[in-house]
């Protein structure tokens, strides 16, 4: 007799109790604990500073002269048409490539996976050679491109998007397999119990489901197609109008005249902070 | 300007280990010939070699490894105790290092501009001085398939062709010779680096590549040199100097001394160098 | 209805065999071996229980084609499915927690199935509007999942499974995902729709309740296999298993009968009205047992053991009292009982149950 009676009162306090704690527990996040905020503030620092300093040192006085000419246009238009399409070529094989690694069972997928990565570790100097060594006009499959459609991509535009990919497709790639292996893969059965083949099932559910991953993924490998240095002058060469992306303008330009370097610098950040906010508003907070 | 006799000495000399004290000597009255800032030196550096020691760090143009590694070895078995590091990179890059304060005793430059920027900026003790010459040679497909044997040849349509970009020292130089000669050469690629020109040429990306003699050689049976007249006008001084704040002072002295003396110039002059 | 309809059918009686599910599901994953045989006719509705890992969620997802059979058959309306693809399959699915596309309103849910069955998107959005307004939720077409509620969520998915218009409907779990209240107003609807539904339809549950409620016709799965099937009175009746025993409520003991009396394996005897011979089990309900302080002498129960008190617990406004001794039991009484009796953990108790209040029957 007593139990019932004594646990709607505890109920109650318990009731009672409850908000006292939430506003204990808001209380408790506004205060950083010290181990984390320190070093999370150095971290911060760390990466600013450098663009501080930066800016600071932009010769502000001959900036105007710098981008009145038309090589710093010709470069940032290519490198962001060359970045965009580098990521578009990483969107269309890196996405299938990650729902192969997520949602498929075949011997040496971790090798496999290990494999989609290297180009992670791989110096994007050696990714250049081993480039031209696969896709240049004597490479085992450049050679076959050349006889037979008379494709060289060496010293191309078309050759700065496969380097560029071939640097920011790893990016992509696990970025969506992660969101993949995230998502129920129930989803997937479900749609094929509707009828749906695993295609269909694909395109109609599971993509929409990670799309904000793949909107993260391509933001990703596209930033970094945009910074690209290494691969691109390795495989692609470096010619103005043609190859030549604002990290080699930047790279060359800081051989003679460091001051031009810096307002190249300050040109490309400023437009990828740009794009980069712009699709951030447009894509990340969406969903 | 080294006689045969006195390289026959030089080598029965070192054959007989007659020590570092008569090699060094006899280096220093070889190059003694040369109009070269470092001949003050060569009175102390018979002396001078008895107290080298400790380590020597060289700060030195990237077309200068193949040499300059073997010339270090040569200094450190002549001097017991002493070792040479070698820093080799872009000179501008080694220029930007050293004027932001990177300690080094020697730096040996590609080209007088870069060493100007240490020069200006008041790292260097003396005056620095020209101990080779680099030459542009045209570098072609092995067995030159494309029968490439002059400037006006790369010009051919259809051919591949790299050059380095205008803003390093061998673009510069090669931009230098085809408007000497008036011609008009629209490349594949502008490459950030001598080496990279080369590659191109080593993997058979281009058909021809203008780069240094030394850069032909290094590269082994991979591409084959072209001599052109051209290259006569548009030659690169490599110019060397003690740096102010060298930890190191002596035995730097001692290795500029080595650098220039006949068995230095020697080394140098097989990987394809000119004498000053 | 299930009986109505087989008996029309019965003049055909090899049509009717073809006609509905035939199916033994064999399913070997590591250790674990499935293998149930499951026959239904159209209009049948057939409750799969057990415990967890018993493997009916196995048998679900066999019966759907996203596990493969290791071996044996599946055959819906006389064409076997064996290797047919999910896709391909007449199979519609409720999965437990609906899995209810989050990026899609109800209406597209629900007019997805068609859509991937070759309709335009009018004409699928037009059937599963007509779908959604069946269940009641023609105000909420343009909702998305996340702004549905539990039951809401049951019906689209509960439509959107039928909007393919399936031979054979699969529910697992319909009702766990759902509050007791929910799930009481949930139940009967369904109870309804699946009533309504002319195909074959199997659920699977872990609750007797509703399993009994919703299906004509319960198969017991335990650790891969079948230990018990049959209608839900039956299996409520004369269960067969301690688990079944449990989930309905019931004592049970396995033992030889001779006359009146049953030898249990292990224990005692038990007294009993049927009169039987060979294997036998006996069941009673926990409320047939009187509990007694001291031995009771003047009691006219031929049934009394001498137990003692291992747990005591709360069920409903009984109190279940779980025993241990010469024969281990669950016996309700009320708080007030337990109280005068001063019942504890430890306590020693004599326990009395009436003969006619047990039942055995053949094993």
């Amino acid at each position: 007799m007593t139990s019932p009676a004594d646990k709607p009162g505890a109920a109650a306090e318990a009731l009672r109790g409850r908000p006292r704690r939430r506003r204990l527990g808001s209380g408790m996040r506004r205060g950083v604990p010290l181990p984390l905020l320190v070093p999370a503030l150095l971290g911060l620092a760390f990466l600013i500073v450098p663009l501080i300093a930066l800016i600071v040192r932009t010769p502000w006085h001959s900036l105007p002269e710098q981008l009145a000419s038309p090589e710093v246009w010709q470069a940032l238009q290519l490198s962001l048409l060359c970045a965009t399409a580098a990521t578009a070529v990483s969107l269309v094989l890196g996405v299938p490539l990650a729902w192969l690694l997520a949602r498929t069972d075949f011997p040496g997928r971790g090798l496999v996976r290990a494999l989609v990565t290297l180009p992670l570790v791989l110096p994007p100097v050696v990714g250049g050679v081993a480039l031209l060594m696969a896709l240049g006009r004597n490479g085992i499959v450049g050679k076959w491109l050349d006889a037979w459609f008379g494709v060289t991509l060496p010293f191309t535009t078309a050759g700065v998007v496969v380097a560029e990919a071939f640097v920011a497709m790893p990016f992509l790639v696990i970025s969506v397999e992660g969101t993949l292996r995230a998502a129920d893969p129930r989803y997937e059965e479900a749609a094929t119990t509707l009828g749906a083949s695993r295609f269909t099932a694909f395109r109609r559910v599971t993509l929409p489901l990670i799309a904000p991953g793949i909107a993260a993924g391509a933001v990703l490998a596209w930033a970094r197609a945009l910074g690209e240095f290494g691969a691109t002058i390795t495989f692609a060469g470096n010619f103005p109008g043609r190859t030549q992306t604002m990290p080699l303008a930047v790279y060359l330009a800081l051989q003679s005249d460091p001051e031009a370097a810096i307002a190249l610098s300050l040109v490309l950040l400023t437009v990828s902070i740009a794009v980069l906010a712009a699709l951030r508003d447009r894509w990340m907070t969406a969903s | 300007m080294i006689t045969r006799s006195a390289r026959r000495t030089r080598r029965t000399l070192r054959a007989s280990a007659a020590g570092v004290v008569a090699l060094l000597a006899l280096s220093a009255c070889s190059s003694s010939d040369d109009a070269s800032p470092a001949k003050s030196d060569s009175s102390a550096s018979a002396s001078a070699s008895d107290k080298v020691s400790g380590t020597v760090t060289v700060f030195a143009a990237a077309s200068l490894k193949e040499s300059f590694t073997e010339l270090g070895q040569e200094f450190e078995a002549a001097h017991p105790g002493t070792k040479v590091t070698f820093n080799f990179g872009g000179s501008d890059s080694l220029a930007a290092s050293i004027t932001g304060g990177a300690p080094a005793d020697v730096f040996a430059a590609a080209s007088p501009k870069t060493m100007q920027i240490v020069t200006d900026a008041g790292d260097a003790e003396g005056t620095p001085a020209t101990f080779v010459r680099n030459q542009l040679e045209i570098a072609t497909l092995p067995g030159n398939p494309d029968g490439i044997s002059s400037l006006k040849d790369l010009t051919k349509s259809g051919l591949k062709v790299v050059l380095c970009d205008k803003e390093v020292p061998c673009g510069a130089a090669a931009q230098k010779a085809l408007d000497a000669s008036k011609l008009k050469l629209t490349p594949v690629s502008y490459e950030q680096d001598v080496k990279s020109a080369l590659t191109k040429v080593e993997l058979k990306e281009a058909d021809a590549a203008v780069v240094y003699k030394t850069d032909v050689k290094a590269a082994g049976d991979k591409v084959e040199g072209v001599d052109f007249p051209e290259s006569a006008g548009a030659v690169n001084d490599y110019p060397i100097t003690l740096l102010k704040d060298a930890p190191n002072a002596e035995a730097a002295k001692a290795f500029i001394a080595l650098v220039q003396s006949a068995e230095g110039q020697k080394v140098l002059t097989e990987a394809g160098f000119l004498n000053p | 209805m299930s009986h109505l309809r087989k008996t029309t059918n019965d003049p055909t009686d090899d049509g009717d065999r073809t006609q509905g599910l035939d199916a033994h599901l064999v399913v070997d994953h590591g250790t674990f071996r499935l293998d149930v045989t499951l026959t239904a006719a159209p209009g049948d509705v057939v409750a799969l229980l057990g415990p967890n890992g018993a493997g009916k969620t196995t048998a679900l997802r066999a019966l759907a084609g996203l596990v493969p059979l290791t071996t044996g058959h599946l055959r819906l309306d006389g064409t076997a499915l064996d290797r047919t693809p999910p896709e391909s399959r007449p199979v519609g699915v409720v999965f437990q927690d609906y899995l209810l596309f989050p990026h899609l309103t109800a209406l597209d849910n629900v007019a997805f199935g068609p859509r991937c069955h070759g309709a335009s998107k009018a004409e699928a959005r037009t059937q599963a509007a007509a779908w959604l307004d069946r269940m009641g939720l023609a105000d909420h077409a343009g909702a998305k999942p996340r702004r549905l509620s539990g039951g809401q969520a049951q019906r689209v998915a509960l439509a959107r499974a039928l909007a393919t218009r399936p031979r054979l409907l699969l529910l697992d779990e319909p009702l766990a995902a759902l509050d007791a209240r929910t799930r009481l107003e949930v139940r009967s609807q369904l109870r309804r729709h699946l009533a309504e539904f002319e195909a074959v339809a199997i659920l699977v549950t872990h609750d007797p309740l509703d399993a009994m409620v919703l299906a004509d016709r319960l198969v017991v799965i335990e650790d891969g296999h079948i230990v018990q099937e049959g209608t839900p009175a039956d299996i409520a009746r004369r269960p067969r298993t301690a688990y079944i025993a449990q989930l309905v409520g019931l004592n049970l003991y396995r033992g030889q009968a001779d006359g009146h009396t049953v030898r249990l394996d292990a224990g005692p005897a038990i007294t009993t009205t049927e009169d039987l011979s060979g294997p036998v089990f006996v069941a009673f309900p926990p409320s047939a047992v009187t509990l007694h302080r001291d031995r009771p002498t003047g009691s006219s129960a031929r049934n009394l053991w001498h137990c003692e008190v291992s747990g005591l617990e709360t069920h409903g406004d009984q109190i279940r009292a779980d025993l241990t001794g010469e024969l281990p039991l669950a016996a309700d009484l009320t708080a007030v009982a337990a109280a005068e009796l001063n019942l504890r953990p430890g306590a020693p108790i004599w326990a009395t149950v009436k003969a006619a209040q047990t039942h055995a029957y053949p094993a």
